[in-house]
């Protein structure tokens, strides 16, 4: 596979991944949520993985590996435990409704891209052309924070926010150090862990998962 | 093998000395079942370690500068030491002092329960330690990390009784103004270092500032510094922190930490700064007369003990300063023999005012643990249940009120040598200006007496005025214990050692400060200074010997005792008092604290903020009640609190609540910031 085929299927990647970013922000079922959740993690998986075998680059592989374990089985599992657990099943509420968030999507696009362009000409690597992408899809995943009101999709938000800065840190400079990237998974995972121990304490004290409900917390 | 050479070094001698203060620190937690031990183990080794610091001061007063970079701190940031003459003065004051203070709080807490004591003697040992680490510092950051740890833990020794509401509200004020100083010395680090990312005193004093910064890394260093050391109108916490303290912790704080302030004020101002101009020394002067003033006369209002002597610190910072501000005139003008003599006189003062604080605040102590009274108006009387801490106090007083042989009197008298140097100005307005301020100085010096002859008077003479007095009762109150009285005569032949000697101190910080001003004093001042003769300028010009002093004093007095004995002797007559036809008299009917200083209060009506009650002519029982308020509470710190609410108030409509927005703040942040770093 010569380096223009690779580079053309990285960014046919990073489309996907893009479009796994709308499509979560559009999404109204915790559910499909997930299964979007685990898909991003898989392109990321897959398009880490065609970068590392063009450019030889094998700590990246280990990377591969971590995604593909953390982001596309083991928390989509844990998330799924939590939520038949939590019977928290129903559709999801937003603040703004769908098309404006999508449109307010649109606008941090461009502007992703707009900031992206000095940066990825000073760049060399293989993938450069997608770091407009990966910074959208943080920012996308940002405003996925923003916008729900449950608590389960604000973490969904907050773990797909993590994909775009890995997404970034590949496209940008083939990847942090190992031990980095280890040391993040590993954040990730335990920080799913604590979530998934708050919404208990949140539901025990609310007996919801609205986070309106935590407006009471507010010292007057 | 370290070998003796390296011990006996005065940094490396003194960085031990500090590290066995954290030894004892951490030791005073072990014993927790038995407070004898950790109170007649721990205290006794911290005077001892105090008195190894001091020794290593005085050794490095003689010596070149020391460097020296501690493995600690920060990767890539360093702790940096350093001992220079002006360093080892201040260690010495330390823990000459301290030593002192430690041996009296080993018998002063000895009815605390043993979780109290532990805790004491963890933040007692580590304050002292901090102490140490601000005079030792020689980088910013060390500087700002002991400087913190020591509002801290004095902070914590404040609030000892931390179940009083009083007292948490004290230390809270002190903690506040603590803060607000801390601030402005760190923003003086930051001005005076431009920039370049070195924050070693070294690079700090290489760099070359701009007149107008300057200015403001002054004005910023002596807030901040004042702050600490209690100049108006930064004064306030100092009568409430002092009170709310236990004894042995008010002297610290008194005796030594203000000095620290002093300290860093000299080390900034002189050293890092440098190029002194004469301008900011009017700036001191003028806070430093309004600080003395302001003390003492607030301090003559008093009846809680401690509180008149928090006062009094106040007062004598203003003292300290206005030698600061002479000396900084007198090298803005050039004329540094001249700057080194008011610079000696403030740290001359700085010293004595260390010793007579300390040992005044621990003969309160004494008093507030033997008979439980803090208020003037309950005692009386006291000479005769307490007699030796009744003479020790009696040295801290005349030493306070600087009456020769003292040692208050030599700095004081140092101060005004300075001030009478003006004639060599050229600028006729200051030449005008510096008298002024050498009377500022008389008048307090006088008011400091009558207060000590209040205090004196009211305290241990006459009657006691209290019917809860515990003297009152037969057998009740008792003198200072053991401990507490060496603590006390260690601090008093203080008094007499600085007071007799004070040529070889004149030496010795002629040697500190000439290091900072380039100037030692005149040939003639170091050739006419012998044991007997102190001599500030020339001999021609001024010189005093307090041990011809001395030896007047004792023959008029003993003169006068066998004259008394020969010929009066056996004449007295006993008879009761002529009671003026009425024939009850009780012992309220002395003259009180608030008496005494009544009429200071109408000569300075304007000055105080009173609240008085006059009873109606016809009360069947008249009460009369007067409440002194401080007009800065009005002036300064009430429009100040008000300010911060409302700006508070505004800034709390950014908490709503609701995590979306929240997440929003984070999300228009990170937009803005990647728009604007682009």
């Amino acid at each position: 596979m010569s380096q223009s085929i690779s580079s053309q299927l990285v960014n046919l990647l990073a489309a996907f991944l893009l479009l796994l970013a709308f499509a979560m922000l559009s999404q109204r079922r915790i559910l499909t949520l997930i299964r979007l959740f685990a898909w991003q993690g898989a392109a990321l998986a897959v398009s880490t993985a065609i970068v590392a075998w063009s450019t030889g680059q094998t700590h990246l592989y280990f990377s591969v590996a971590l995604t593909l374990l953390l982001k596309v089985i083991l928390i989509p599992w844990v998330l799924h435990r939590l939520i038949d657990r939590l019977f928290v099943r129903w559709d999801v509420e937003t603040l703004i409704n769908i098309p404006a968030t999508m449109l307010i999507g649109i606008g941090l696009v461009i502007f992703a891209f707009a900031l992206a362009a000095p940066i990825s000409q000073m760049a060399n690597t293989l993938t450069r052309s997608t770091l407009g992408i990966a910074m959208a899809s943080v920012l996308l995943s940002f405003l996925m924070m923003i916008v729900r009101r449950k608590a389960v999709p604000q973490v969904i938000g907050f773990l797909a926010m993590e994909n775009g800065l890995f997404f970034a840190a590949t496209s940008a400079t083939y990847g942090m150090p190992l031990v980095v990237e280890l040391g993040v998974a590993l954040d990730v995972l335990v920080g799913t862990f604590i979530f998934g121990i708050f919404f208990f304490h949140i539901r025990e004290q609310f007996d919801s998962l609205d986070i309106r409900h935590m407006e009471k917390l507010k010292e007057d | 093998m370290i070998s003796l050479e390296v011990i006996s070094s005065p940094l490396t001698g003194s960085l031990l000395a500090v590290v066995s203060w954290l030894a004892i620190s951490a030791l005073a937690l072990i014993p927790a079942g038995n407070a004898f031990l950790a109170r007649r183990l721990a205290f006794p080794l911290s005077a001892l370690a105090g008195l190894a610091l001091a020794a290593f001061g005085l050794q490095a007063i003689w010596l070149a500068p020391q460097q020296m970079t501690l493995p600690l701190g920060l990767p890539d940031l360093p702790f940096h030491l350093r001992v220079d003459p002006l360093a080892g003065f201040f260690l010495m004051l330390l823990g000459s002092v301290s030593a002192g203070i430690s041996v009296y709080a080993g018998g002063y807490f000895r009815n605390e329960t043993s979780e109290r004591l532990i805790l004491i003697g963890l933040q007692y040992h580590v304050f002292l330690a901090s102490m140490a680490f601000v005079i030792l510092a020689d980088d910013a950051y060390l500087f700002m990390v002991a400087w913190e740890t020591m509002a801290l833990s004095s902070y914590f020794l404040v609030t000892t009784d931390h179940k009083l509401p009083a007292i948490r509200s004290a230390g809270f004020l002190y903690l506040l103004i603590a803060h607000l100083g801390a601030i402005a010395i760190l923003l003086c680090f930051g001005v005076m270092h431009g920039g370049h990312g070195d924050y070693s005193f070294d690079a700090l004093r290489a760099a070359e500032l701009t007149p107008l910064w300057a200015n403001v890394a002054f004005l910023l260093a002596f807030f901040g510094f004042g702050a600490k050391a209690g100049m108006i109108p930064l004064h306030a916490w100092l009568p409430e922190a002092h009170p709310a303290a236990p004894s042995p912790v008010s002297a610290l704080m008194s005796g030594i930490m203000l000095k620290t302030a002093i300290y860093g004020m000299v080390r900034v101002i002189y050293d890092l700064i440098g190029n002194v101009r004469w301008e900011w020394g009017m700036v001191v002067l003028a806070v430093g007369a309004g600080t003395t003033l302001f003390g003492v006369l607030y301090a003559l209002m008093q009846h809680d003990l401690k509180r008149l002597l928090a006062y009094h610190s106040v007062e004598n910072i203003g003292i300290i300063l206005l030698g600061l501000g002479m000396s900084m005139v007198f090298i803005g003008f050039g004329h540094p023999a001249a700057g080194t003599l008011g610079m000696i006189a403030a740290l001359y003062h700085t010293l004595n005012h260390a010793v007579f604080k300390g040992l005044l605040f621990l003969g309160a102590g004494s008093i507030l643990h033997s008979t439980g009274l803090r208020n003037l108006n309950d005692m009386g009387g006291l000479i005769r249940v307490m007699p030796k801490t009744a003479f020790y106090f009696l040295i801290g007083a005349l030493a306070i009120s600087a009456l020769p042989p003292l040692n208050g009197f030599v700095s004081e008298w140092l101060t005004f040598q300075a001030a009478l140097q003006a004639p060599i100005l050229q600028n006729g307005v200051v030449r005008s200006l510096l008298p002024l301020f050498a009377a500022t100085l008389a008048l307090a010096g006088a008011l400091t007496a009558m207060c000590f002859v209040k205090v004196y008077g009211i305290a241990f003479l006459g009657q006691p005025r209290s019917p809860h007095h515990p003297v009152s009762a037969p057998g009740a109150g008792h003198d200072a214990g053991g401990m507490e009285r060496y603590g006390m005569a260690w601090l008093a032949a203080g008094c007499f050692v600085l007071g007799l000697f004070p040529s070889s101190f004149l030496l010795m910080l002629n040697r500190v400060c000439a290091s900072l001003t380039g100037q030692s004093l005149t040939a003639d001042a170091l050739t006419g200074s012998s044991w007997l003769w102190l001599v500030p300028t020339s001999s021609e010009q001024a010189s005093y010997s307090p041990v011809i002093f001395l030896v007047v004093i004792v023959a008029v007095t003993l003169l006068t005792f066998l004259l008394v004995r020969r010929f009066y002797h056996g004449r007295v007559r006993l008879s009761d008092p002529w009671d003026c036809g009425f024939p009850e008299q009780t012992s309220r009917m002395q003259d009180t604290a608030d008496a005494f200083g009544q009429p200071i209060r109408h000569v300075f009506g304007p000055i105080y903020l009173m609240q008085r009650q006059m009873p109606a002519p016809d009360d069947p029982a008249p009460r009369f009640s007067l409440k002194i308020e401080d007009r800065h509470w009005y002036w300064v710190y009430l429009p100040v609190a008000r300010l911060a609410e409302y700006a508070s108030s505004k800034i709390a409509l950014l908490q709503q609540g609701r995590i979306s927005i929240y997440l929003l703040y984070s999300f228009l942040t990170l937009i803005a910031l990647l728009v604007f770093v682009r």
